[in-house]
């Protein structure tokens, strides 16, 4: 068996740079829209979790971009756009 | 006067390369803009490209590109919850030049490529993310990109699977949850002696192999690995309604770290170490998802316009982005030469994929997604294979069942119409 790594330790492998602000961003209002809470299951990055209160929480550092969130909950509960130029993501093998 | 670009590319990636490299080698003034450090840095495959269909295209492309290993082995695992039944192929035509497949990193393949645009010269801008389409009287006129404002005769929106240029030209809607799935894959190294030690290859040959079945808990997917010069790619594909509906929940994460668990994957794997993570979401729904393919002064290619494909045993994508890419240049091209710019103009594009293999494919194929999503493939038959191995193979203290019966008694009246009613579907394929 070979042990298993933790999410956070695999990010940790990614390069990211920052970005001036989090280009996703869940709308006012929709955090406890059930559409939201897909995003706790489909993000390959467990970037999306519910809060004691029922409220979904995006944290965006180590978002991978790849656009599944935006798919799964839609653009009336997410504002979604890519970093900035140079900003975010930049896979070394891919 | 400002400058005015006969193409500007947004994005990239292999359709957006392929278009660049395409425009600029006929001598037109091209700009290629891309969002990441450098091409390559936003793109992630599985990843294994079939190099035949677009050969001819790039003709003098392939010789020094940095590809990782041909494959010259494919294996196909059905995953039940404790054992596995698979079926692997070699044959003498995979091993002989030229190659029909290799494993690929982007990363690596892509900047490479985008040296090969230049030299020809395109014009690229990396960091540089479009943030909007210019539109004119309805006619996109160019785009906006970090405050610049940047004009050409067409725009070739090659943005990529969200494609959120072809969104603001209006010529689709966000996509919906299940025509799409979500592929996300470690890269591990491990020697290279070892790789070929392990899977039996020699130099440069590689394998291929998907699982399907346990790895993704019945849902819609499947697992792949494929060896590249000194590393594994190894990954989940799954489709986000499956995931997103629950039944069994799981968090996608979830599903890599048990696919790498398994016995079957395990021991291949042993001593690598992760080096990057990734994800990307991949078009699926077929024909039925291809998005208008152009507008007045716009194209739009590669995942962008929906050009990627399950049909089981083979998922592509890579190949319809170099070949929509191209054909996007060469539309580009004709209108140049026409010094015609309209849309009915660049309408050649669509023509000319209509009578190449890309749509060709999409239409024969047209029927492979909903023959796909039979659940069952990812349940009932890796548990039924696995079921009559394992009673084939066993044997116990007291006497043996004849084969015959061992096999039979899986197979009832009813079973054996619900297997019929399913193979009427998959011989749509």
């Amino acid at each position: 068996m070979s042990e298993i790594m933790g999410l956070k330790a695999k990010l940790g492998l990614d390069v990211f740079k920052h970005d001036k602000e989090p280009h996703i961003k869940i709308k006012a209002g929709m955090e406890k829209d059930p559409r939201l809470k897909r995003a706790i299951l489909v993000c390959p990055a467990g970037l999306y979790e519910e809060n004691q209160d029922g409220e979904v929480e995006l944290t965006i550092d180590g978002c991978l971009e790849c656009g599944t969130c935006r798919i799964a909950c839609g653009t009336e509960v997410l504002d979604w756009y890519y970093p900035s130029g140079g900003a975010g993501v930049q896979f070394r093998f891919g | 006067m400002e400058e005015k670009f006969d193409a500007i590319i947004v994005g990239a990636g292999l359709a957006g390369l392929g278009a660049a490299y395409t425009l600029a080698q006929e001598g037109l003034e091209v700009l290629l803009l891309e969002r990441g450090d450098y091409p390559g840095s936003k793109n992630v495959t599985g990843g294994r490209i079939y190099l035949n269909p677009v050969r001819e295209l790039y003709p003098d492309l392939w010789k020094k590109a940095p590809l990782e290993r041909h494959i010259t082995q494919e294996g196909v695992s059905v995953m039940a919850g404790q054992r596995s039944l698979s079926v692997s192929y070699r044959g003498d035509e995979l091993a002989e030049e030229p190659y029909q497949s290799y494993s690929i990193l982007r990363a690596k393949f892509d900047r490479w490529m985008s040296k090969q645009a230049e030299r020809k010269g395109a014009m690229l801008v990396s960091r540089s993310r479009v943030d909007d389409l210019i539109i004119e009287n309805g006619r996109v006129e160019g785009v906006y990109a970090g405050g610049d404002e940047l004009r050409s005769q067409v725009v070739i929106a090659c943005d990529g699977v969200l494609s959120l240029m072809a969104e603001k030209a209006g010529l689709r809607k966000p996509g919906s949850a299940g025509q799409y799935g979500v592929g996300f894959k470690e890269v591990i190294e491990l020697d290279s002696a070892l790789i070929n030690e392990r899977f039996g290859l020699e130099d440069d040959e590689g394998a291929a192999r998907l699982f399907m079945g346990e790895v993704t808990r019945g849902k819609f997917g499947g697992g792949f690995l494929y060896t590249n010069k000194d590393s594994i790619s190894l990954g989940i594909v799954v489709g986000i309604k499956d995931l997103m509906e629950g039944q069994p929940v799981i968090q996608a994460p979830i599903l890599l770290d048990e696919f790498k668990q398994r016995p079957e994957v395990s021991r291949l794997i042993r001593g690598g170490e992760t080096v990057e993570y990734s994800a990307h979401v991949i078009p699926e729904g077929g024909l039925k998802a291809i998005t208008k393919l152009s507008g007045d002064g716009i194209l739009v290619a590669g995942d962008a316009a929906g050009f990627s494909m399950n049909i089981g045993v083979t998922v592509r994508g890579m190949e319809y982005a170099l070949a929509s890419g191209y054909y996007a240049a060469q539309a580009v091209i004709q209108a140049k030469a026409r010094e015609d710019f309209s849309a009915a103009s660049l309408a050649s594009y669509e023509s000319m994929l209509n009578d190449s293999f890309v749509m060709q494919d999409f239409k024969n194929f047209s029927e492979a997604p909903e023959a796909l999503e039979n659940h069952r493939f990812y349940t009932y038959y890796p548990e039924l294979a696995g079921n009559i191995m394992r009673d084939l193979y066993s044997v116990t203290a007291g006497n043996k069942e004849k084969i015959f019966p061992t096999v039979k008694k899986y197979f009832g009246t009813g079973e054996l119409w619900a297997i019929f009613k399913d193979m009427r579907k998959v011989m749509k394929i």
